[in-house]
């Protein structure tokens, strides 16, 4: 820094006149904080302090690592996947005519059997593989302020949402390109029943999303009860079929506030995600929710994956305190646990053996 | 600077000719050719800027730093192109910094804009149309004359006209000038002497003719005119005509002076220029690491370009149909989205270069230089001084000193001179009970009560007494104008001698208390008290001391009428022009005195006859005349002056030395500093210093370099003493070289010299001239191992070294403050500099490389997530992070750890590191900032980053839900869970570095991750409305609900952390070094003063042995059981060293 000013006064005020005068003492005070002495813990990681250290993580990560194990092994899950990429696959001749312009939707049905029962509530996701939910140009293509029920936003959407901010003039809702791809499936579930019949299994679609997401973040326009009024003068996304005020008949479920929607509108981190799609709610006790027997699959296939090499899946999981399955953290526990404690006894051992040695080590003869 | 450049470039006041003609009290002439000059005004601009130019001028100021013009680059790039973030996310760092900076430049320049008003406006009063007229200094112009009254300053550089005192002199300090406190004598000419009142002024009519203002405070020439009933007397103008802006009037009631040089080109304001910047060896080792980070940055940036391109050839990847582009974006030219995706990553990853390393750093320098000022152990209580800090910028490289370079006289000695000893005619005296007793001779054998004195003796003490430039001050408390003669009578107790040189000091006073005493000088007379009588001299000319000569001579007029010149000099300097006395015996006696380590002068005399001195007469005042080159002419007169002396004999006085001197040399050669003495004595006085001081012991093989006439013998000898070396390795050598052979061995065989000295472990440097000290610290610095040198002095003549050296000391001692005034530190004692570097910069060292590394790792953290997580998306430069958090990471989540632990750390207890000095090698060529390291560092953050992100990427890859309700999580959650984990992993890797816990690491370190928490926690709790995107919202929340994410936090931050705290561990116990041994032991054994176990390596081996004997289960800090034996052996401190150093 360039402190080199020149200071009259200051250089006065030093001068060591020899004609006395009260020269005021300089002297430091003696504090703890000046003189550097502040009390202080001073820890050092020596084999003594570490060791216990260790052994204590390895005792606690590995039952740790054990309980989560157990956990994620405890959850069934099942998946199955019907892009139809093969000529066998009953979704094949869906995935092949594809066209945005179709007004009948293809569907097609996937027969699969459950070996184990699914007891308590079953959570039904959709999966894609090779959707990059995580572009940059794709996440930000949203407008947050008109998903908020902002009326002027709604009329002018945000620039970020282009190309999917306007057609032809008028103003998409919603906008973007999040929502221009919303996941337009429908998945059916159908228990059949040894003696033949088929029982469709209720899905709910309520707490789907996250609960802020669905009372705050995400609002319709204007207090108008009247959807349809209320997206006067707005364009539905261009790939969508139905104008969002007519996504569910459910007034709580339609429009912006829409699970599905808002499920689709949080972007997923990977190119492979899966989002909740439906949750089978658990009847009694008595019953599983999903009892072991076959089941059919009925999917009314709209979405193209095709064009991106992209994968389509069903999942079916139980659910833990701890989410999905996962034996990641279990593993990821049981190892750093017994990694530790192996840590631990070679360093004990060392320390024990050759602690002594290396000292004079140090100071050879 | 700046004005600098302007002067330099001529814009100021244009120098017209060599001379500016003055004309006094702007009396021009009225008849003819007279082409008025054009002088600055009286004003003094100390600060930079104006309120007008203040803001574009500090902005370029500012910007003209590399670091923030890179900033500022990528803050524009972020507002030309469409970025990945906001551009707030540098822009609000920068322009904090920015303001921050400009704050405190602008308060300092208001705090000069204040000093110099009051300066500018002080009133003085200037003889204006026949009257005095008070104004206000700035409005002082040349050729005005001004009136000063005692005890004021002077408001611009005044040619003396007059004073109060009959024979126009006056007294000056010029204490803040040049640090000397001695009372200093100017006179004016004869002629204008008598002008003392307004009136008679009036009627002077006269020219002041000058060089050009020049920054040598003590060099004028110039000369008046003067018409006097219309006669032009011509008159010459030297320094001591010239009373300089800034020095005070003393024991004088008013003086009448004529401004010759005003404001900023008085020779004060010539002189403030800047001191050039040093730089610390840390400093540049981060530069260094910062290219390497800008090199890192390139390639990432680079790399992500061109995979981005390989990826995206395809259409289904580029524009798959959920994911169009805009009109823009397909038309745009390739080359330009190139390049904007290349700068578009720049800008993502630019934080792994951080701005706010250099606020850091600026405010631990800052901050941490209190400690040195309010360190009690550096205070010097008899002169109530505190250690100084002039330079924050070098606390560091306080702990990496190689090579300590001081000054022998006020360095290691007191400078409180003593005479001891004299030699008149050939016989050795000595003062014992203010007597001269020759040698062999007892006290007892005098009669005590009248002393006679031998002719020779009278004449030498009379030398002594009248050759010198001391004053007189008398303690009169306030009555009138001081002339000391009228106090001729009751001297004794309140005379007061004040002279530059203490020697001159000590020898008055010695030959004062033998009978011979100076009463002061009255004018053109000098008065002596001979026994109680009083005789007047009358000082014709003083022949001033310099450094070439190395003498200095009076010309007096004795009571009798003859004409004498009396010389007193080194040895060197006057032996060789002397004719007669007792030549021989008194140099061996000269030998004698500085083998005692005693300060010797030689004191001879001439006669004159009355031609001779007409003759000498006449070409002084000729030499003095001169206009051009008067320096030389000076000179020459003077070697003609000062020859066929006849010797009167010599003075030997004794320097004490300073206390501890010994073991402070002794601690820093153990800290493996190698100290050189460089000291302008004769080479028998500084080897007896050197040797009494410890630098040189008795066991030391001392070779010699003196005395070299030729360029062959002092090769010759070279390689003598370089083959001697090579022979005898096992004891220590010394080095003496004289500063004449010194420049012989530097002109051509720099190589060789520094071979030799390279392998003794102390060298004496004697007879040094003040540049050729600057020359042997340069030398060492450029040297191909370029060790970072530290000077240590307290003269001016050590000023020139105080600025070579990396690292600049000055002691505050009797020689003024010009030292201190150039140091980067000042310390009043010569012991407190092991403190200063044992302690202090090895604190400061660890301190400040731990940040540097420290700061890159965390960003190495911080940002290679970021990196990896283009490898998922596409790369598409989507960020891993909220821009608030890429903002608030390095302002507010990391940021108070690192200050506080570089505030505070302490390693190991300052007691033990200053009875320990080799722990000072451990931190020595800057280790913790060696490649290695830094590799290890940088290494360290891409492994913990690569653990944030593949733990997360594992966890959540698996694309389960993490919640209980089934729920998934998106892209800004993950972000959100690597975030966390790696505040929280970057704080604790501090705390795993952080040997000493003060309250303020704790509060900071816990206090850093609790808000972290809380603000997410609250960042996230609002739909925020202005932003326009509500990405955070609840995200935090959410991931604190689910279970997994805190056992994933929890392994996370275990895995990361434990291979480290196991590296350390066995480090610790297979390598400790000398300070992690310390560490154990000063926390087992009570610190106390006297454990200093400093002996012999064979002694301390047996007893250990012996201690691991009876205790096979001895942990290492066995080692450290106090020896109870301390006897220091000097044989033992290499081995001792060696066994650290291992």
């Amino acid at each position: 820094m360039m402190a080199s000013s020149y200071n009259a006064k200051e250089e006065d005020g030093h001068v060591a006149v020899p004609v006395g005068g009260t020269i005021k003492n300089k002297k430091p005070d003696n504090t703890a904080f000046k003189q550097q002495r502040l009390p202080a813990w001073q820890p050092i990681l020596t084999a003594g302090t570490v060791l216990p250290a260790f052994f204590v993580i390895g005792l606690i990560f590995i039952p740790i690592g054990i309980g989560l194990y157990v956990t994620s092994n405890n959850i069934r899950e099942f998946e199955i996947d019907y892009t139809g990429t093969d000529i066998d696959d009953p979704c094949f001749n869906c995935s092949q005519s594809f066209s945005w312009n179709n007004t009948r939707p293809c569907t097609c049905a996937l027969d699969f059997s459950l070996d184990h029962p699914f007891e308590s509530n079953v959570f039904m996701y959709y999966g894609l593989s090779n959707f990059y939910q995580n572009h940059r140009r794709y996440v930000k293509s949203r407008d947050d302020s008109q998903l908020n029920g902002d009326i002027n936003s709604l009329k002018n959407p945000s620039k970020e949402c282009e190309p999917y901010a306007r057609n032809e003039k008028a103003p998409i809702a919603p906008c973007g390109a999040i929502a221009n791809s919303m996941f337009n499936d429908t998945l059916d579930l159908y228990y059949v029943h040894p003696n033949g019949t088929r029982i469709q299994i209720p899905l709910s679609k309520k707490d789907i999303a996250w609960w802020t997401d669905k009372h705050v973040k995400f609002r319709n326009p204007g207090n108008n009860p009247n959807l349809t009024a209320a997206f006067q003068g707005t364009s539905k996304p261009i790939n969508w079929r139905r104008p969002v005020y007519e996504l569910d008949t459910d007034e709580e479920n339609n429009g912006f506030i829409n699970e599905d929607f808002i499920v689709w509108m949080r972007t997923a981190a990977l190119p492979t995600f899966r989002k909740l799609y439906r949750i089978i709610q658990k009847k009694n006790n008595m019953t599983p929710t999903l009892p072991r027997g076959n089941y059919t699959l009925e999917v009314s296939y709209n979405y193209p994956v095709r064009s991106f090499e992209g994968r389509k899946r069903v999942i079916l999981s139980t659910i833990s305190w701890m989410g999905g399955k996962n034996p990641f953290l279990g593993i990821a526990y049981i190892t750093v646990g017994s990694v530790c404690f192996f840590l631990g006894v070679v360093l004990l051992i060392i320390h024990h053996k050759y602690g002594s040695r290396n000292n004079s080590a140090d100071i050879p003869n | 600077m700046l004005r600098w450049i302007r002067q330099q470039l001529g814009f100021d006041p244009p120098h017209q000719s060599d001379t500016r003609t003055v004309y006094i009290a702007n009396r021009f002439p009225q008849h003819g050719h007279y082409v008025p000059q054009r002088f600055a005004d009286n004003r003094i601009i100390s600060s930079k800027y104006t309120i007008w130019n203040f803001v574009p001028k500090n902005l370029f100021e500012q910007f003209r730093r590399i670091a923030n013009f890179y900033f500022l680059i990528i803050f524009l790039v972020q507002l030309m192109i469409d970025t990945p973030t906001s551009p707030v996310t540098s822009g609000l760092p920068l322009f904090f910094v920015i303001t921050v900076t400009a704050i405190k430049q602008g308060y300092e320049d208001w705090l000069r804009h204040k000093a110099d008003n009051e300066v500018n406006g002080a009133p003085v009063f200037v003889v204006r149309s026949g009257s005095l007229v008070q104004t206000r200094s700035k409005n002082i112009r040349v050729g005005d004359i001004v009136r000063v009254a005692k005890d004021e300053t002077f408001p611009v550089d005044l040619v003396l006209l007059s004073s109060d005192r009959i024979e126009g002199t006056c007294h000056i300090t010029t204490t803040s000038l040049d640090g000397e406190t001695n009372l200093k004598t100017h006179y004016s000419v004869p002629e204008t002497l008598v002008s003392r009142s307004v009136s008679r002024l009036e009627s002077l009519h006269a020219v002041v003719e000058c060089q050009q203002p020049d920054a040598d405070l003590y060099r004028f020439v110039g000369r008046i005119t003067i018409t006097q009933q219309g006669e032009e007397i011509v008159r010459p103008l030297g320094p001591e005509n010239l009373l300089l802006r800034g020095a005070r009037l003393k024991n004088t009631k008013e003086i009448f002076g004529v401004a010759v040089y005003t404001g900023m080109e008085s020779k004060m304001a010539l002189n403030y220029k800047c001191k050039s910047q040093k730089r610390s060896a840390v400093e540049k080792s981060m530069n260094t690491f910062l290219l390497i980070y800008l090199g890192i940055l390139l390639f990432e940036a680079v790399l992500s370009t061109i995979l981005k391109y390989a990826w995206q050839a395809e259409n289904k990847w580029d524009e798959p149909f959920y994911n169009q582009k805009t009109e823009q974006e397909r038309n745009s030219s390739q080359i330009l989205k190139f390049i904007s995706d290349f700068l578009a990553f720049l800008v993502l990853y630019n934080f792994i270069i951080p701005i706010s390393l250099y606020v850091t750093v600026e405010m631990q320098k800052f901050l941490g230089s209190f400690f040195i000022g309010w360190d009690l152990d550096l205070y010097h209580e008899e002169s109530n001084q505190m250690a100084q800090v002039n330079t924050s910028d070098l606390n560091e490289e306080l702990g990496q000193v190689e090579y300590v370079f001081t000054d022998k006289t006020g360095t290691l000695t007191e400078n409180e001179m003593l005479f001891r000893e004299c030699s008149i005619n050939g016989v050795k005296y000595q003062e014992i009970n203010g007597k001269l007793v020759p040698e062999g001779m007892t006290d007892d054998s005098l009669d005590g009560s009248s002393p006679r004195l031998s002719c020779e003796e009278l004449l030498f003490l009379k030398a002594v007494s009248l050759c010198h430039t001391v004053q007189i001050s008398y303690e009169q408390p306030g009555d009138g104008p001081g002339d000391p003669f009228s106090h001729a009578n009751g001297f004794s107790s309140q005379m007061e001698y004040y002279a530059s040189s203490p020697d001159e000091k000590a020898l008055v006073e010695a030959t004062k208390r033998m009978g011979v005493t100076f009463m002061g000088s009255h004018g053109e007379t000098m008065e002596i008290k001979t026994l109680g009588k009083s005789e007047k001299y009358k000082l014709l000319h003083i022949l001033e001391f310099d450094a070439n000569r190395r003498r200095m001579s009076v010309i007096l007029q004795t009571p009798s009428g003859e004409k004498m010149l009396f010389t007193k000099g080194a040895e060197s300097a006057v032996l060789p022009f002397t004719t007669g006395g007792e030549i021989d015996k008194t140099r061996v006696h000269v030998d004698e005195f500085a083998l005692k380590g005693l300060r010797t002068l030689v004191v001879a005399c001439r006669h004159f006859s009355a031609e001779e001195y007409v003759e000498v007469d006449r070409l002084l005042h000729e030499a003095c005349t001169a206009l051009q080159q008067r320096e030389e002419r000076l000179a020459e007169v003077f070697s003609f002056i000062e020859k066929d002396l006849e010797l009167l004999g010599a003075t030997a006085v004794e320097d004490k030395l300073q206390e501890k001197v010994q073991e402070t040399i002794e601690a820093l050669r153990l800290a493996g500093i190698k100290v050189w003495v460089l000291t302008g004595d004769k080479h028998e006085t500084a080897v007896s210093v050197s040797l009494s001081c410890g630098h040189f012991h008795r066991t030391m093989n001392i070779l010699e370099l003196v005395q070299q006439k030729s360029d062959n013998e002092c090769a010759e000898q070279l390689r003598q003493l370089a083959r001697r070396i090579k022979e005898d390795h096992v004891i220590q050598h010394g080095l003496v070289v004289d500063g004449a052979s010194l420049s012989l061995a530097l002109r051509g065989h720099e190589k060789l010299f520094m071979e030799v000295c390279k392998n003794c472990s102390a060298v004496l440097c004697c007879r040094m001239a003040p540049l050729q000290k600057a020359k042997v610290v340069r030398l060492l610095k450029t040297s191909p191992e370029k060790p970072i040198t530290l000077a240590i002095g307290d003269g001016a003549n050590d000023v020139s070294m105080i600025q070579e050296a990396h690292v600049g000391i000055g002691i505050m001692g009797k020689e003024g403050r010009q030292a201190v005034r150039n140091s980067d530190y000042a310390i009043a004692r010569f012991k407190f500099l092991s403190k200063l570097l044992l302690v202090h910069g090895h604190f400061y060292y660890i301190r400040i490389a731990t940040l540097v590394q420290y700061f890159f790792y965390k960003n190495v953290c911080f940002i290679t997530p970021q990196f990896l997580y283009q490898f998922v998306c596409l790369f598409s430069q989507q960020t891993l992070y909220d821009s608030v958090y890429l903002t608030l990471y390095n302002i507010c989540f990391t940021s108070l750890p690192i200050l506080i632990y570089s505030l505070f750390e302490q390693l190991v207890h300052p007691h033990v590191l200053q009875s320990k000095p080799a722990l000072y090698r451990d931190i020595s060529r800057n280790s913790l900032l060696s490649f290695k390291t830094f590799l290890y560092w940088t290494l360290l953050g891409f492994c913990h980053a690569f653990v944030f992100f593949f733990g997360s990427y594992i966890l959540m890859g698996e694309d389960t839900s993490l919640m209980g309700n089934g729920q998934m999580f998106g892209n800004w959650t993950f972000g959100t869970l690597v975030f966390t984990v790696m505040v929280i992993t970057v704080t604790l890797k501090l705390a795993l570095e952080t040997h000493f816990w003060t309250w303020m690491n704790h509060f900071v370190t816990w206090g850093s991750i609790a808000f972290y928490f809380i603000f997410s926690l609250f960042y996230g709790g609002i739909i925020w409305p202005f932003l326009h995107t509500q990405d955070m919202y609840f995200v935090f929340v959410q991931l604190l609900s689910s279970g997994s994410a805190w056992f994933a936090i929890v392994i996370i931050i275990t895995t990361c952390l434990f291979p480290d705290i196991i590296k350390k561990v066995f480090y610790r116990h297979l390598q400790p070094t000398s300070t992690q041994k310390s560490q154990m032991y000063s926390n087992r054994v009570v610190i106390g003063d006297d454990f200093i176990a400093l002996q012999p390596l064979t002694r301390a081996k047996n007893q250990l042995g012996k201690i691991s004997l009876l205790r096979p289960t001895t942990r290492a800090s066995a080692a450290w059981t106090p020896c109870a034996a301390t006897r220091r052996g000097r044989t033992g401190a290499p081995g001792w060293a060696g066994w650290w150093s291992k």
